[in-house]
């Protein structure tokens, strides 16, 4: 039941193929790794996010050509207080990478990534109803969980699990 | 969704078309799905699905419960498929633990995925045809399927909810008569999924309502996250239990069927060819079912035996604080992902240490999926988005959560 410690030093993990591409092109981009648990995490600079998503889809030797999922953790009441998730996955080389963003808790807004995979659209939907997060560029940035008329973003951590009473 | 504005609104765009609303109740829907469309006679210009009404915030509740508790939380989101829901989740928190399950727990969690696939098929099967028309379809699946809820009734004590899953191995050993209960089903499902191609595969009604219908090419599905049969119905060539095996899926042998065409008939014919495959691996993992414990070696996390907890104080002291305190998970984050009959299930879980969960979310394969609709039906007749609905095999328990 021994778990391997998680390493976060990006020397050691430079041969992956999404950390090359990534410094390769702009090495101030990456805020910082992590590679615990077999899954690798990369934690992306806020502007950066979009191209660096562009970038690796188009990767021609590992393509991240597939959105998985985009989630959130929020960590109230510490600052930055949202780490946006997204998991990507390469179809052909069967390889998975998570990239987080780190966001402020003050109106908290992100680059919309339905330019590059328009299934993102659903998913960053839920995470602006649940967290609150706007995502710039979106098509269509309504509550889709919650009904419309709803207050507040019940994923957050400072909404009661009953809710508002 | 909304009970008092009415959301979202979609005006129309020309002059000549106008709004439909199909559903919440509609028989063609699956559950309480709204899907707003835009008419131009019979053509669908724009389409947009509505969901929300079956939201009850599963992961929140989550947030606000021990480990071992999230277990029957899980089958609730998809009912049609417990198991794999189980399965992935604690496939999640055995990684986040690090915990070794022994290989006959494995095997059966095989099995028991592989007859919830097939269970969850027979109901898309039986529903698909129904909405299209062919009504006898579904007496023919709801057989086979009550046997196989038979089995897990069996197994879990439950048809539906089954939560036999648990962190370090399954809950109970299976009871006498089970395995040849299975063999039985094994041995004659092959002949029933012949009877189900005989009404459906080669009848000309029912290749005209699906043939060349809904189409939808390999680029689009990736780039709208489409998971499972609706992705491989487009002819790409991907499936978890294969190229990412988890619950030594590695050790058995099975096709992955693909179509090429893209419509509803090449994901009609991926499910049913699923189908065949599942009884194989059923079979394959009652012949090498390995021998040993059904639950890991794990005090503290999985609960002792029950003989024991009568009659020893140690495990009584477990059993107490485990049911009482839970088990703390040592701080991490894992997404753990399974092919569900639908897709990619997927569970992302945060732990901050504690014996609760600090953030789990489900990555729904039929949230993503749902998706792919409008570009499925967008200039197409209004009669085949039923078709399409179906096609895509949606479960509204799941996308709503």
């Amino acid at each position: 039941m021994a778990l391997a410690p998680a390493i976060t030093d990006i020397e050691q993990l430079k041969e992956h193929p999404a950390i090359a591409r990534l410094t390769a092109w702009n090495a101030s981009a990456i805020e910082g790794v992590k590679f615990d648990r077999d899954e690798l995490t990369i934690y992306v600079e806020r502007g950066a996010l979009r191209e660096a998503c562009a970038l690796l889809r188009e990767d021609s030797a590992c393509p991240f050509n597939f959105l998985s999922d985009i989630t959130c953790v929020d960590w109230y009441p510490q600052e930055p207080r949202f780490e946006v998730v997204y998991h990507l996955l390469s179809i052909p080389k069967k390889e998975r990478v998570r990239l987080k963003v780190r966001l402020n808790s003050g109106s908290p807004a992100l680059e919309s990534l339905t330019s590059i995979w328009p299934g993102a659209n659903f998913f960053e939907r839920e995470v602006f109803d649940l967290f609150g997060i706007r995502f710039t560029g979106h098509p269509y940035l309504r509550r889709i969980l919650m009904p419309e008329d709803w207050e507040g973003h019940p994923m957050r951590k400072d909404y009661p699990v009953e809710g508002y009473r | 969704m909304a009970h008092m504005t009415p959301t979202p609104v979609l005006e129309p765009g020309q002059d000549r078309t106008m709004i439909l609303n199909m559903g919440p109740q509609h028989p063609s829907t699956h559950g309480v799905l709204r899907v707003l469309l835009e008419i131009d006679g019979e053509t669908v210009v724009r389409l947009m699905p509505d969901i929300g009404f079956l939201h009850t915030g599963i992961e929140k509740t989550c947030e606000a419960k021990f480990y071992q508790q999230v277990v029957p939380l899980t089958d609730r989101i998809d009912y049609l498929c417990p198991m794999t829901n189980n399965l992935c989740y604690v496939l999640a928190v055995e990684k986040l633990l690090g915990l070794e399950i022994p290989e006959k727990a494995q095997w059966l969690r095989v099995l028991l995925n592989e007859l919830t696939r097939i269970n969850s098929h027979l109901v898309w099967l039986g529903t698909h045809a129904m909405d299209i028309g062919a009504l006898t379809v579904f007496l023919y699946c709801f057989r086979e399927r009550e046997e196989v809820l038979k089995m897990f009734e069996m197994v879990a004590g439950q048809r539906m909810m089954t939560s036999y899953f648990r962190v370090g191995g399954v809950a109970l050993e299976p009871p006498l008569g089970f395995f040849d209960r299975v063999r039985d089903f094994a041995g004659y499902f092959p002949e029933r999924i012949d009877q189900y191609e005989n009404l459906l595969t080669g009848n000309p009604i029912w290749l005209m309502r699906t043939k060349g219908v809904a189409h939808m090419t390999a680029e689009d599905a990736i780039a709208l996250g489409a998971t499972g049969p609706t992705l491989r119905g487009s002819g790409v060539d991907i499936d978890l239990r294969r190229d990412m095996p988890y619950s030594s899926y590695e050790k058995f042998q099975f096709k992955v069927p693909v179509s090429q065409e893209g419509d509803v008939f090449a994901r009609y014919m991926c499910r049913v060819q699923e189908l065949r495959e599942s009884v194989g691996i059923v079979r394959q993992a009652l012949d090498g079912m390995p021998e040993g414990r059904y639950k890991a070696d794990a005090p503290g996390i999985v609960l002792p035996d029950r003989e024991k907890m009568k009659t020893q104080m140690e495990s009584l002291i477990y059993h107490f604080k485990i049911i009482t305190e839970g088990f703390n998970v040592p701080a991490g984050e894992v997404y753990q992902a399974v092919e569900s009959p639908r897709g990619e299930m997927g569970y992302y879980i945060v732990s901050d240490g504690t014996a609760k969960p600090y953030r789990v979310h489900m990555r729904s394969a039929c949230f993503a999926n749902l998706q792919t609709l409008s570009k499925m039906c967008e200039g197409r007749l209004l009669a085949d988005v039923v078709a399409a609905i179906g096609s895509i095999d949606i479960v509204l328990g799941e996308i709503d959560r």
